[in-house]
C-alpha cells in the first residue's frame, strides 16, 4: 500500500495519473507532460515533493555530527544556506544525495530522496550517537511544493512579504506565504530559478490553491513527476538509483568537489575516498546525443564497433533540444563513434559536454 | 474512462483494428487507454509499405516521454499504407487516436488472432486501469 502525500485529493480533482513512486503515490502528470516541461522552462510549475524526507539535528554538536556523517563540511556552512552533499557508507559508496540547510547554530535540516529517506534517517541517527544532538525524522510532518520557472519568483511575490530578490540561491528562509509559515529555500532540482516550500502537512492544500491563483495570470502548470525527471535530465543533474549509486563513489559520478578532505575530524568514507580520489575512474559520465529518433534509456548499453564500452544511466526525449537525450558512464578515453544498443539496432550517438541545457541567468 | 468506439475491434495488446469486414483492408492504430498510458507520444515507427507481416509480429513501435511499446499486428498480410502524418506528427496518437492516429493499414490474408469487442476490450482495460 503506498503511501500518501497531503497534497492526494488535489492532485485527484485535477486529473492526475498516479504513480508509485518509492512507496509513495505521486502524481506522474497531470496532462500533457510535454507542456508540464515547456511551462517550467517558460514560465513556472508547481510541483508536490512531499515524498522528500525532511530529517532535523538539532543541539550544541549537531554541526560536527554532520561534519562525521556526511562528505561535506557542514560546520562552516553559515546560518540561512544550503549546500549539496551526500552521505556515504565505508567503502566510500554513495547511500544518498541530500541538500543540508543551516537554519541556526544548533539547527539543520537534511533533505533526502524518499527512496532512501528511512535509511538516511537511520544511519544518521547512528552517526550522530557519540554527539551532543539530537536526530529526529520529521518527513512525516512537513510538506514540500516546489514553484519552479523562470516566472516563480514574480509569483511567489504576490503571496509573501519576504525578501525573494535578497534570497540567493541555495538559501532558505523561515517566512510566512499566504499566511502560513514556511521555509522559503531558494533551491530546485529542474534547471531553472525557483523555490522549494517547506511547510506543516496541514497547510499544503490551502498553499496549493493559493499559489495555483496567484500563478494563473503567469502561466504556472502543476507539474508531475515525468516532466521533473525530463527537466533535470536536460540540467544533467544526478538522479539516485540512475546515476547514483552505493556501488559508485561521488568521483565516479564526477562529484569528488562534494568531499571535503580538508574539514577538521574523521568522517564516514574518508579513507576509502583518500584512497580513490586521485586515480581515473574506469568510467566517466557523459552526455549523449541521439543523431536519430529512437530514445536510450536507463540500462541499455553503450558501444562502439560493436563492442560494451558503457551504460546509459537516463535517457529521454528532450523538449529543449528537440532530441533524443541521455546520461551514460563511458570508458574512460571513449568518446566518438558511439551508439547505444536500442532494443538490438545500434544507434549513433555523440558525446557532449553536461549539462544539455543551462538557463540564461 | 477511456473511449472506445463500438464499431471496432480491440487486441489484449492495445492495437483497434476497422474494415475487416468491407474488402478485407484492416486499419490498425493503438486505443485511447494505450496512448493515455504512454504518455505523450514522441516517436512513431511503422512498418513498410509492401512488406508482409504475419498475425502477432512485432511490426513497430511507439516511444513517448516515459517508456516505449512495440506495435503487434493483429492481422498478417501485405501492408499497403502507412500514416505519414503520424510519423511527422506523433502527437496524433494521443489527440486523435482513432481517427488521425491510425497507424498502417494491411491486405488481410487470413482471419485475425483473437479480437476482442468494444465491451470485451472495456472490460480488459476497467481491470488495469
Amino acid at each position: 500500500m503506498s503511501r500518501s502525500t497531503p497534497l492526494r485529493d488535489v492532485h485527484e480533482s485535477l486529473g492526475a495519473t498516479l504513480t508509485d513512486f518509492a512507496g509513495w503515490l505521486m502524481p506522474l502528470r497531470y496532462g500533457s507532460e510535454s507542456a508540464e516541461h515547456n511551462a517550467v522552462r517558460q514560465a513556472a510549475g508547481l510541483f508536490d515533493l512531499s515524498h522528500m524526507g525532511e530529517i532535523f539535528l538539532t543541539g550544541p554538536q549537531a554541526a560536527q555530527a554532520l561534519d562525521h556523517a556526511l562528505v561535506g563540511h557542514l560546520s562552516a556552512l553559515a546560518n540561512g544556506r544550503a549546500r549539496y552533499t551526500m552521505i556515504v557508507n565505508e567503502r566510500g559508496g554513495v547511500l544518498d544525495d541530500l541538500i543540508v540547510y543551516r537554519l541556526g547554530d544548533e539547527e539543520f535540516m537534511v533533505v533526502a530522496n524518499a527512496s532512501n529517506a528511512d535509511k538516511v534517517a537511520d544511519e544518521l541517527t547512528d552517526r550522530a550517537k557519540a554527539y551532543d544532538t539530537r536526530v529526529e525524522d520529521r518527513s512525516d510532518r512537513y510538506a514540500l511544493i516546489a514553484v519552479q520557472g523562470p516566472r516563480a519568483e514574480e509569483i511567489l511575490a504576490t503571496l509573501t512579504d519576504a525578501d525573494l530578490a535578497g534570497l540567493k540561491y541555495y538559501t532558505g528562509l523561515p517566512g510566512t506565504v499566504d499566511g502560513r509559515q514556511a521555509l522559503i529555500a531558494r533551491t530546485g532540482y529542474t534547471g531553472e530559478d525557483g523555490f522549494e516550500l517547506f511547510v506543516a502537512e496541514e497547510d499544503a492544500a490551502p498553499l496549493w490553491h493559493a499559489l495555483t491563483a496567484a500563478g494563473e495570470p503567469y502561466g504556472l502548470k502543476p507539474a508531475g513527476l515525468s516532466s521533473r525527471d525530463t527537466l533535470r535530465l536536460e540540467a544533467g543533474m544526478p538522479l539516485y538509483g540512475n546515476e547514483l549509486s552505493a556501488e559508485l563513489t561521488p568521483f565516479d559520478a564526477g562529484l569528488g568537489r562534494v568531499v571535503k578532505f580538508d574539514k577538521p575530524g574523521d568522517f564516514v568514507g574518508r579513507s576509502a575516498l583518500e584512497a580513490v580520489k586521485d586515480v581515473p575512474p574506469r568510467r566517466r559520465l557523459v552526455g549523449l546525443v541521439a543523431r536519430g529518433r529512437r530514445v536510450p534509456r536507463h540500462g541499455y548499453p553503450v558501444t562502439k564497433d560493436g563492442a560494451v564500452v558503457g551504460e546509459v544511466t537516463s535517457g529521454a526525449p528532450s523538449q529543449t533540444l528537440g532530441k533524443p537525450i541521455a546520461m551514460a558512464y563511458v570508458d574512460t578515453g571513449v568518446d566518438a563513434g558511439l551508439a547505444v544498443d536500442i532494443r538490438g539496432r545500434q544507434e549513433p550517438v555523440d558525446v557532449v559536454e553536461l549539462p544539455f541545457y543551462r538557463r540564461n541567468k | 474512462m477511456s473511449n472506445i468506439p463500438d464499431d471496432l475491434s480491440y487486441t489484449k495488446e492495445h492495437e483497434w483494428v476497422s474494415g475487416l469486414e468491407d474488402g478485407l483492408i484492416a486499419t490498425i492504430g493503438i486505443t485511447a487507454f494505450a496512448a493515455d498510458a504512454l504518455g505523450d507520444v514522441v516517436y512513431v515507427q511503422l512498418p513498410e509499405v509492401g512488406s508482409t507481416i504475419e498475425a502477432g509480429d512485432s511490426v513497430g513501435e511507439v516511444e513517448s516521454t516515459k517508456s516505449v511499446s512495440e506495435i503487434y499486428t493483429p492481422v498478417g498480410g501485405e501492408v499497403v499504407e502507412v500514416n505519414q502524418t503520424l510519423v511527422d506528427d506523433p502527437s496524433l496518437a494521443n489527440s486523435d487516436p482513432y481517427g488521425e492516429g491510425w497507424m498502417f493499414r494491411v491486405r488481410a490474408d487470413g482471419d485475425p488472432e483473437d479480437l476482442l469487442s468494444a465491451e470485451e476490450y472495456a472490460a480488459l482495460t476497467s481491470g488495469e486501469s
